[in-house]
């Protein structure tokens, strides 16, 4: 079952990407959504924002060992995991 | 045209006060990279930059005037003082024919934090009444001209991290077509507070544990302050009045990616740096040192690489290339000023400042970086690499003399 944070997330990246959030698949990434570093930036301001949380992410981390950004998918379940209290090296396995 | 020489130098950044102090820092590899230290710094996530540290204005300045200066106009008043004491001048010799040009990407920005501070945070009603002639980007080279009768043409330029080289190629170009004969030029930051901070934190492009530029392990890059001002003039009016010339500015290029607003363009850098070198005369080969812009982003120095790579051909293999920034931290507006004493350092010196905090080699970065330590040679000529937010790049060239 999808959680609430699920939607959350994807409707936060529909709207930066001027999508509708049905129109996004988990296996979608960033790029394919058409947004650019800055629009991953405000993505993740708006995720710190909805959920009070602080995102460990560096854009020039090339890994993206803190936070994986690699797709729709990948950024809910480290969204989730931020949620559950799970540290970010803890998100990296 | 006229040929246009550096006559004299001034710099303040987190290494020392002092263009010497300067050059014996950087040739010793030290790090003005530490713990910042300002109201509220606890609640940043990136708690480090190149400040500087005891400068104790209030035993600087006269009082009376103390109240119109912000840090950078300090910074930009101290380090002309010091190049206009080494050009052996008091004063503009001929106040008309000589300016002033400061870049600055943030102005008097403490200043502008801390009346934002009284009225929200504190909810005060007031703010200082001189808040405004205080944080004004011209207001540096204001004071410069103020302090050593500049008459001629003068403003600040804002080219974000280009800003001094805008500032400094600007003079030379003025210097050299006879529109003036000396020019006071650098560049002046001070934006290590609390919300020029936060600002830039949001962008997720800082390092939260060091500068490592060219290094595979570099994760961003992280802010300094300072200064950097110099005095330009003729040659032959540097030979008439007795000045010894520094240095020889022989070239400089700008242009403008006009594509993304903070990616680097890999193409427009290219053609930043081969301009320089055609405006200069120089060929490749006869550049020794290059100062890279060198952020320690991933994008940026994997784009300059490249693009020196492009320009430079074979010559590539050949020339050193270290980013200064892993000491004195990203001056922004100041940092091609601050830079320009490790060019200085380079021809006349022969010494070519490092690339610290050098971890591990980077595929992508695969020039001769410097790495951790300075090295002796002899340098006839080198380059000074800006590219910045907004697209716009700016290099400038040297040559000994």
């Amino acid at each position: 079952m999808r959680s609430q944070v699920h939607d959350q997330v994807l409707s936060i990246i529909a709207r930066e990407a001027h999508r509708e959030p049905a129109d996004l698949r988990a296996d979608m990434t960033l790029e394919e959504l058409g947004l650019d570093s800055l629009g991953l930036v405000e993505v993740i301001f708006a995720i710190e924002e909805q959920f009070d949380i602080s995102v460990p992410f560096n854009a020039n981390d090339m890994a993206q060992a803190q936070f994986d950004i690699s797709s729709v998918g990948a950024i809910v379940r480290a969204v989730e995991r931020l949620m559950s209290g799970e540290s970010p090296s803890a998100a990296v396995a | 045209m006229r040929r246009v020489v550096i006559t004299g130098a001034g710099s303040i950044n987190a290494l020392a006060e002092g263009v010497g102090a300067t050059k014996t820092a950087l040739a010793a590899g030290r790090s003005g990279i530490g713990a910042l230290q300002f109201p509220d710094v606890e609640r940043l996530n990136v708690r480090i930059g190149a400040q500087i540290h005891g400068f104790a204005p209030q035993d600087r300045f006269d009082p009376g005037k103390l109240a119109l200066y912000d840090a950078f106009t300090q910074y930009a008043l101290v380090s002309g003082a010091e190049a206009m004491a080494q050009a052996g001048l008091e004063n503009a010799p001929d106040p008309a024919r000589w300016g002033c040009i400061i870049g600055t990407a943030g102005g008097g920005h403490g200043t502008a934090n801390d009346a934002y501070r009284a009225v929200y945070a504190q909810g005060k009603t007031r703010v200082h009444p001189l808040t405004v002639p205080k944080l004004m980007a011209n207001a540096a080279p204001a004071h410069l001209a103020i302090r050593f009768h500049l008459q001629g043409p003068g403003f600040a330029v804002s080219t974000a991290c280009a800003s001094s080289n805008h500032a400094i190629g600007l003079a030379f170009q003025m210097v050299r077509s006879g529109m003036v004969d000396g020019m006071l030029a650098g560049g002046a930051e001070a934006m290590l507070n609390f919300g020029g901070l936060k600002a830039w934190e949001g962008l997720r492009v800082m390092s939260p544990d060091g500068c490592r530029p060219f290094s595979a392990d570099r994760n961003g890059m992280v802010q300094g302050e300072g200064a950097g001002v110099f005095v330009l003039e003729t040659l032959d009016a540097a030979l008439a009045r007795g000045a010894t010339p520094l240095a020889e500015i022989t070239g400089f290029s700008m242009n403008c990616d006009a594509s993304d607003i903070v990616m680097p363009d890999q193409d427009s850098a290219a053609r930043a740096i081969a301009e320089a070198l055609k405006d200069a005369g120089m060929a490749p080969e006869e550049v020794g040192y290059i100062n890279a812009h060198g952020t320690a982003t991933a994008a940026n120095d994997r784009i300059e690489t490249a693009a020196i790579r492009h320009v430079f051909g074979e010559a590539a293999d050949h020339v050193a290339v270290s980013s200064t920034k892993s000491m004195h931290g990203h001056c922004i507006g100041a940092t091609g000023a601050v830079e320009l004493v490790a060019c200085l350092m380079a021809l006349q010196d022969g010494v070519i400042a490092p690339t610290i905090n050098y971890g591990a080699p980077d595929p992508d970065c695969d020039l001769d970086v410097v790495p951790n330590e300075a090295r002796r040679a002899q340098v006839g000529a080198v380059l000074s690499n800006a590219f910045a937010f907004g697209g716009f790049n700016a290099v400038l060239a040297l040559r000994a003399i």
